[in-house]
């Protein structure tokens, strides 16, 4: 059988990466073919959920390459990309997906050289780690829909968008949380909402107890109460039938088209 | 005609043989065609040409296509001139696709052409699935307020201000001190031909005071800026006095400011040791002390030591000052009427160096020598100059190199691993140097020196960018959009960049560049009207819940909350990041012409596999 040859996805800025990479074709530095480029106005766009939607398609690796911190276009975006991305890497780890398939690289209009180097070391990563394991397990695609709901989920969205203003000048009670605090609690928040949106995941359709769940989610029965109790209280999550003595839930479908 | 139905039409260039050359081209074609959608497909042997642009145009026309593609060389250079042929064809603009197989395929895939033939398919495949779901735009006119401000009365901004204000435009030109010229204030004379800087100063402010459609506006900051491109309000602080104002563009002309290399080199600690700039004054002042030797000592805090570039200025400006020593030095330290006994006195003095340079090494190395015998007979005054490398980059300045050798300005070089030293042995200022020539350490005494440091960005230069969001680069100097091609833009439309705010410029450059900037912002106000592009953000009013998120991550404030409590985005000022879509809690933002939708069906293309 042939080399294993990745499909990487790469997110490129217009205004600093993108200009990078053709560089290095203006310039004739060479790279393996395995990726595929596109292109936003800026690396702020690329929402996690974009990244893990597409790890849950396959794809062997992702890459978004932005402006050096402080040469943005948009003046800051890349710092939010920054942030993006370590929330799309946590929830792959917590999904079960290793997280060197996702990098994040700083590449200017000038470092055409660099966006080469920068290919060549991420394909050699992807290579080594071998084909994407996710649509070979069911298990993994789940968790990856459960990611991507997380991501898009507003608790999480709230604490990225939000990070400037509380780390800076505070919330609306003028409390200002130091970035370590910070890097903490945004943590633990994805980690909930990680498993919360596995819980509904996993009782989509059939309803669990949460034994069940606290098996599959891999931590103990009581913190999956916890997680239970947040989502019943907001109206997410309700009692299906109780099996003996055991209640079972079952997702509740809210909205959507 | 249907609304549903996509007609894409693909075009693929061979760009000569820089795409086709590698890339097989008509198996790309072939693959192609059986891309669902897509009706036409068909290669040029350059499709920018007059005779590709026809085939878009009549394709168009004649297969009723609603999309079309482009697999050429990059949207970066070649983007706007295929959406204009689409409009000519009558096709919204928008509704074009640009496919990047040369820079980022053919050229960077050279060795592997069934690979990056492959790839090309990929690559199509995905503008195709982008392409499916594009929507047109409608660019809107937005009327522009014909009057421009400039923020700060030094050269750069000067030039700027007349050279708008003599294409028949009303221009504010706000100074913050309280009298025009900026850094020139600071100066003597100018190189090369060694004008009085005073005299220079005056006949552009005068110009300046004369023309009826400039308003000088002195001890004045402009404190805040509310707007987009056509339409800034601004509000102008003149002593405590605010004053609100209209204008269609600003420009930025803040110029810069010297370094101060506390600490460095016995400065503040040693007098005599002084900045190019205070040297400068001093000539200026006609107070330089009797002096028998000078030294120069270049780079002072820049190029890796404080400030991580070179100034770019100061070697020419060391250049200048050293050969005006050379050649006027007795007038200049006031020797000419003091008559013999002083000269007497500085003649006596003039071989400073000590150590052991009587050895003889006479005839070996000609220019050496001269250089390690210092001053020659005539003249008494001893200059040095410790340098890196002499920077006298362009056509004048070498030349002045040239004059300052012939003068016998000594050059000698330092590296960064072996700086100088400067102390004080009794009584008298001393440099104690690496010569990297002979390779031994040595000692100079000398009168005084005069460190060369470089400008540095203005302190309320972060100030200036939060008021009007445009960047900053590493170094505090504003970043223009683009450093070769849109020197004196900001990203932001409407607000242009001039002079060394933007980073170390001598006069003619900061002169250069205002003019530029002035013919830039001239453009809107011209035209009368301004149409953004239409990368701009939507929100959903019915799903936003009103938590500001997006208004407090937003770098160009184009976003506010309306009467109802829910964000709106000012489509004139919005640059579509796409930061607030992303950021959305509610995921009630839409990017238009990049959603969500658009990107991820790209991106999901490339994860199919080519077939044939």
């Amino acid at each position: 059988m042939s080399e294993f040859e990745p499909k990487i996805v790469v997110f490129l800025c217009n205004w600093c990466s993108y200009a990078g990479a053709d560089l290095a074709g203006v310039s004739r530095y060479q790279y393996p073919t395995n990726i595929r480029a596109v292109r936003v106005m800026c690396s702020t766009r690329v929402s996690a959920h974009i990244v893990l939607e597409l790890f849950k398609e396959g794809v062997d690796g992702v890459m978004v390459s932005g402006c050096h911190i402080g040469d943005c276009h948009y003046i800051n975006g890349n710092y939010y990309t920054k942030r993006r991305v370590e929330l799309a890497k946590k929830l792959l780890e917590l999904s079960g997906v290793e997280t060197d398939r996702l990098r994040l690289e700083w590449v200017s209009a000038s470092e055409g050289e660099k966006y080469s180097q920068v290919i060549s070391s991420f394909v050699a990563k992807v290579k080594e780690l071998g084909p994407s394991p996710v649509l070979k397990q069911k298990k993994l695609v789940t968790n990856l829909v459960a990611a991507v709901e997380a991501s898009k989920y507003f608790r999480l969205k709230t604490l990225t968008g939000k990070e400037v203003k509380l780390t800076g000048k505070g919330n609306v009670y003028d409390e200002v949380i130091d970035a370590q605090n910070y890097d903490a609690l945004i943590d633990k928040a994805i980690e909930d909402e990680y498993r919360k949106s596995l819980i509904l995941e996993l009782t989509n359709d059939n309803a669990r107890s949460v034994k069940e769940l606290a098996k599959e989610l891999g931590e103990p029965t009581d913190k999956t109460l916890e997680h239970v109790v947040a989502l019943r209280a907001t109206n997410m999550l309700a009692l299906d039938h109780i099996e003996g003595t055991t209640p079972k839930y079952k997702a509740i479908f809210v909205g959507g088209a | 005609m249907s609304n549903d139905e996509k007609r894409i039409g693909v075009f693929i260039c061979h760009c000569g043989s820089n795409i086709a050359g590698i890339v097989d081209v008509p198996a790309v074609v072939d693959y192609v065609k059986t891309l669902p959608d897509v009706v036409f497909a068909t290669r040029n042997l350059y499709t920018c040409a007059d005779d590709g642009l026809t085939s878009i145009r009549d394709s168009i026309k004649e297969l009723n296509l609603n999309r079309v593609v482009v697999a050429a060389c990059t949207p970066r250079t070649h983007a706007p001139l295929f959406q204009s042929t689409c409009q000519e064809a009558g096709l919204n603009k928008y509704l074009f696709t640009f496919v990047n197989i040369r820079d980022q395929c053919s050229w960077v895939h050279m060795k592997e052409k069934e690979k990056a033939t492959e790839k090309a398919k990929d690559l199509i495949r995905m503008g195709v699935a982008r392409a499916r779901l594009l929507e047109p735009q409608e660019e809107v006119k937005i009327n522009v307020t014909p009057a421009a401000v400039v923020i700060g009365g030094g050269v750069a901004g000067m030039s700027s201000a007349l050279s708008i204000a003599d294409q028949g435009f009303p221009v504010r030109l706000v100074e913050k001190e309280s009298e025009l010229g900026g850094f020139i204030r600071n100066l003597g004379c100018i190189y090369q031909e060694r004008q009085d800087a005073g005299i220079a100063l005056k006949s552009i402010t005068d110009r300046v005071r004369a023309n009826p459609n400039i308003e000088v506006l002195l001890n004045s900051e402009v404190v805040s800026a509310e707007g987009f491109v056509g339409n800034w309000d601004i509000v102008i602080d003149t002593k405590g006095q605010e004053r609100k104002d209209k204008v269609g563009v600003i420009i930025l002309a803040t110029g810069a400011r010297e370094f101060v290399p506390k600490g460095l080199y016995g400065y503040g600690q040693y007098d005599n040791v002084v900045t190019l700039t205070e040297f400068e004054r001093i000539v200026k002042e006609k107070k330089l002390p009797k002096l028998n030797s000078i030294a120069f000592i270049q780079c002072v805090g820049s190029r890796g030591q404080d400030k991580s570039y070179c100034s770019r200025i100061c070697c020419n400006v060391a250049l200048k000052n050293a050969t005006n020593l050379a050649d006027n030095w007795k007038n200049m330290l006031g020797l000419e009427e003091t008559g013999k006994a002083t000269e007497g006195a500085v003649e006596k003095a003039a071989p400073t160096e000590t150590g052991e340079r009587k050895r003889g090494r006479r005839g070996r190395r000609g220019a050496e020598v001269s250089e390690e015998e210092g001053a020659p007979a005539g003249q008494k005054l001893d200059i040095v100059i410790f340098n890196r490398d002499i920077m006298s980059y362009g056509v004048e300045h070498e030349l002045m190199y040239n004059k300052a050798r012939e003068k016998k300005v000594r050059p000698i070089r330092y590296t960064p691993k072996n700086l100088p030293k400067v102390g004080m042995e009794d009584g008298k200022l001393v440099i104690d140097y690496w010569h990297d020539t002979l390779q031994m350490q040595r000692k100079m005494e000398v009168d005084m020196i005069v460190l060369s440091t470089p400008l540095v960005s203005q302190p309320d230069a972060s100030d200036i960018s939060k008021m009007l969001k445009v960047p900053l680069g590493q170094d505090g100097f504003f970043l223009e959009a683009h450093v070769k091609l849109r020197p004196v833009d900001f990203a932001t439309e409407g607000i242009f960049v001039c002079g060394t705010c933007k980073g170390p410029a001598d006069i003619p450059e900061s002169v250069s560049q205002g003019i530029a900037a002035a013919s830039r912002a001239a453009i809107p106000l011209a035209r009368g009207y301004v149409q953004p592009e239409c990368l701009s953000a939507f929100v959903d009013s019915e799903v936003c819940s009103g938590c500001g998120t997006c208004i407090e991550i937003c770098p160009f404030s184009a976003i506010k909350k309306n009467e109802k409590g829910v964000a709106e985005v000012t489509i004139a000022a919005c640059k579509g990041c796409g930061n607030c879509g992303a950021s959305c809690p509610e995921n009630a933002i839409f990017m238009t012409h990049y959603s969500d939708e658009q990107l991820l069906a790209e991106a999901k293309a490339a994860l199919q596999e080519a077939q044939g």
